[in-house]
This record gives structure tokens, C-alpha cells and sequence, in this order.
């Protein structure tokens, strides 16, 4: 019985792969795939071998200010402060409760706090642009940052990437890991950037923006966007309380 | 979501579509990649061979690839695998890496030899590969040159036996250093899972 739903997990990936809600691993409008996407075909692994299948967690522990962007200095970031928040669920809805989300950024002016970022656009010394939270038992998290910037890169021709926050998600198990970006409603670059694009269903695509929302945002203080993260797997109830 | 009483009970709804994958891109090092300490696997103490564990990558061109992200899991000397009992307590072993690669393509983690998980399989780690040009990360294992068990391990019987060589990491002499190195493309290019 359990093998029967998981087996159906495997093919629930492999059909959204075919149907575009997931990027392909060789997509030559973004250049950097061309020398690294493996060129043979991926070895499929039947899920019975349980061996790929057990939970992992990375142990890093969550400080106070780990959540909120604007605190981690002796002063408050330049730019708008915004509210990120949302529910981590499975492909039934479900919530995936206690587990890590992180996430970082660029400042406001499109600059990483990096030393490979060569944008000449200004550094903010009170913005690191990192943060991470647990989600809590109905699976929710909640982020208080600064709205990040769109910034030039090297891809194509006058490219942009459209302003972003990066997302990296466990869930419970080799599955469900999950490395993905957040976009904003209504950005025109979205259109013109190949890593977006890369994504071919439209909600899937849907999935990856924002939405404003009135219930999160703060009266006198900072603009609400809600993001819900969809792990792949529809595999709770039989680990249900295992958590 | 559906009020309270309003469930549809008679089918199961439509799945959700799942948040699609995104690369990591150039500039994780701010965020996930900030801490080397996840470079220790299993703290000096957890009982077991210690061994270090070098991973290196190269492009398709054979360049070394100096911005990836390498996370590796793994089971105890016993083949059992970590189970978090709390996020605020810090595990002796946590089976969990991750280290960004340096210049040279590598990165090296302090871990024990981990111990197999069952009779139909030899000790493996697994690894997850992340980097800019990789709008899906990557999932290959490593395996010890020299283990018995290879031969009888359920997921290298999935692979071509050619290109089982390349799953497979080379010990130093003394067997404190095994080397791993992960090709993304090309003759020996290494192979990689659909988990």
C-alpha cells in the first residue's frame, strides 16, 4: 500500500516535469546550463530502495533576529520594509510542520553582500540579506526584510534579473529538498528572464510569485506578501506524528 | 481550504502543483553556504573510522567549478540514520554537511565512514549538488573503493556497470583521505539520480 502511493509520487514528478511546472536541467537561454547539465539521463531510483528517502536536517541553530532582516545591525536597512510570509505544504495541502526555511537576498539597490557581486551599486552596511525560521505546527513562517532590487547580470544583452528572494527548503525527507525563488506580482522582467521562463507551465510559474496581501501587511509600518511553498510528495499521512 | 463541513469526502482532490526548483545561484554564500562548521559531519568523539572526505567538481569544459554548493547525508558507523530530536539540540553526529567549493573546485568534510543500512546495500553518502547553471540540483552517492558490498548494492544494479566507477570515491593509502570527484559532463561524467 505505501509502496503503491509512493511509486505514484514518482510519477507524479516525472509528468510535471514533462507538463513544464519544473525547469529542465539543459535550457540554453540561461547560458551557465550549457557546461554544466549533465548530458546523460538521470538514473531513476524506484522508491522502495529507501535508502534516498530518509529524513534529513541540516542542524544550524535559529537566532533571535534569524527571521528579521532589518534587526540584524545597529541600524535599519535603506529600502522598503516588507513582510514575507506563507505556509510550507505537500502536493495535498497539508502543512510540513518544524522544518527549516532559509532564505537571502539582495539589498534594495540590487547588491549582494558578496564579494563576486561586481553590480556598482552601493553596499548597505546594515543588511546582510540572509535569515531562516522553523515553521511552526500548522506549518507557517513569517520574514521581515527589505524589498530586494532587480540587478544586471552577464546572461544576454542588457538582461536584468527581475527583483527575487532565494528560498531553500528540507520537508521530510531526499524528496521534497527544494532550492527555489520568490518573485514579486506585476514585475515586467519576469518576462525576459530565462530562469522564470525556464519554468514553461504558467501556474507553475504563478506558484513562484507573491501575492500582496491587506491581512499581512502592518498599518503605518510595512507591506504584506503572502508565499506558499509546495513540497513535491503527497506521502504525509503515512508518516503523520513522525515529525 | 474548505470550512469545516465542507469537505469533499468523496474524491480526493487535485494536487497541489508543487513550488517548481530555481538555482541557486552565484551569491549563496551569504545565506546557506555562510557556515563552515556544517563541514564537520561527525564531531571528533562519535565513534567510528574517521576519515576526511574531499569532493571536487568540473564543468563540461574540465574547469574546476568554484561556486557550488556540495550538502552530503549520511548514516552513523552503524548504519543508522540522524533523527532530529529538536532544532536547539546540537547532535554530536548529525549525518548532515555542507560546504561551498573553494578555487580549486573542492571542499572537504571530517566525517566517519558511515556504516551500511541494510544487508542489500554498501555504505554510501549521499550528496546534493547545487550551483548557478543548475535550475534543479543535482543527487549522486559516493561510494568506497574496496567495499565488498558494492557488488551486491540494490542502486548500483541500476546502473550501467560502465559508469558505476564513477560513484565510487579513492582512498589515500593510510585510508584517512578518500577523494571524490564529480563530473557534470563528458566521457566520465558522474552519474546522477531521480530520487
Amino acid at each position: 500500500m505505501a509502496s503503491a502511493r509512493v511509486s505514484e509520487i514518482v510519477m507524479t514528478d516525472r509528468h510535471a516535469l514533462e507538463a513544464g511546472s519544473q525547469p529542465p536541467l539543459l535550457y540554453p537561454p540561461y547560458k551557465s546550463t550549457v557546461k554544466r547539465a549533465p548530458a546523460q539521463p538521470l538514473i531513476i531510483v524506484p522508491q522502495r530502495l529507501a535508502g534516498l528517502t530518509t529524513p534529513v536536517y541540516g542542524y544550524l541553530p535559529i537566532g533571535d533576529t534569524d527571521n528579521d532582516l532589518t534587526r540584524q545591525h545597529t541600524g535599519e536597512p535603506q529600502g522598503e520594509r516588507i513582510i514575507v510570509a506563507g505556509r510550507v505544504l505537500d502536493e495535498d495541502g497539508r502543512p510540513v510542520p518544524h522544518t527549516l526555511v532559509e532564505l537571502w537576498q539582495c539589498n534594495a539597490a540590487g547588491r549582494y553582500r558578496h564579494a563576486r557581486d561586481t553590480h556598482p551599486a552601493p553596499i548597505d552596511p546594515h543588511f546582510s540579506g540572509a535569515g531562516r525560521t522553523i515553521t511552526d505546527a500548522e506549518g507557517r513562517y513569517r520574514f521581515v526584510t527589505i524589498k530586494p532590487g532587480a540587478y544586471p547580470w552577464g546572461n544576454h544583452d542588457n538582461a536584468w534579473r527581475p527583483a527575487h528572494i532565494h528560498f531553500s527548503l528540507f520537508g521530510r525527507s531526499l524528496a521534497t529538498r527544494l532550492v527555489t525563488q520568490m518573485y514579486f506580482p506585476n514585475d515586467p522582467l519576469c518576462a525576459y528572464d530565462p530562469m522564470f521562463r525556464s519554468v514553461r507551465d504558467p501556474r507553475a510559474q504563478q506558484r513562484l510569485v507573491a501575492r500582496f496581501e491587506l491581512s499581512l501587511t502592518e498599518p503605518n509600518w510595512a507591506l504584506g506578501y503572502g508565499f506558499d511553498i509546495v513540497l513535491r510528495g503527497r506521502e504525509s499521512t503515512p508518516f503523520e506524528g513522525r515529525v | 481550504m474548505n470550512a469545516p463541513g465542507q469537505e469533499q469526502k468523496h474524491r480526493e482532490p487535485d494536487p497541489l502543483i508543487a513550488s517548481a526548483s530555481q538555482t541557486i545561484g552565484p551569491f549563496f554564500h551569504v545565506g546557506p553556504g555562510a557556515s563552515d562548521a556544517c563541514g564537520v559531519v561527525a564531531a571528533p568523539g562519535v565513534p567510528g573510522e574517521r576519515i576526511r572526505l574531499r569532493v571536487q567538481v568540473f564543468d563540461g569544459d574540465g574547469a574546476p567549478v568554484t561556486d557550488a554548493l556540495v550538502e552530503l547525508q549520511q548514516a552513523d558507523a552503524s548504519g543508522r540514520s540522524w533523527e532530529p530530536a529538536g532544532v536547539d539540540d546540537p547532535p554530536v553526529f548529525s549525518g548532515f554537511g555542507r560546504l561551498a567549493t573553494s578555487e580549486d573546485g573542492a571542499c572537504c568534510f571530517e566525517t566517519i565512514r558511515p556504516g551500511p543500512s541494510s544487508p542489500d546495500e554498501a555504505a554510501h553518502i549521499t550528496v546534493c549538488l547545487f550551483m548557478r547553471g543548475l535550475l534543479r540540483h543535482l543527487v549522486t552517492r559516493i561510494y568506497f573503493d574496496g567495499d565488498p558490498a558494492i557488488d551486491r548494492d540494490a542502486i548500483l544494479a541500476l546502473v550501467p556497470a560502465g559508469r558505476r566507477a564513477t560513484l565510487v570515491a579513492r582512498g589515500s593509502d593510510d585510508g584517512a583521505t578518500w577523494d571524490f570527484i564529480v563530473r557534470l559532463q563528458g566521457e566520465r561524467e558522474t552519474v546522477f539520480f531521480d530520487v
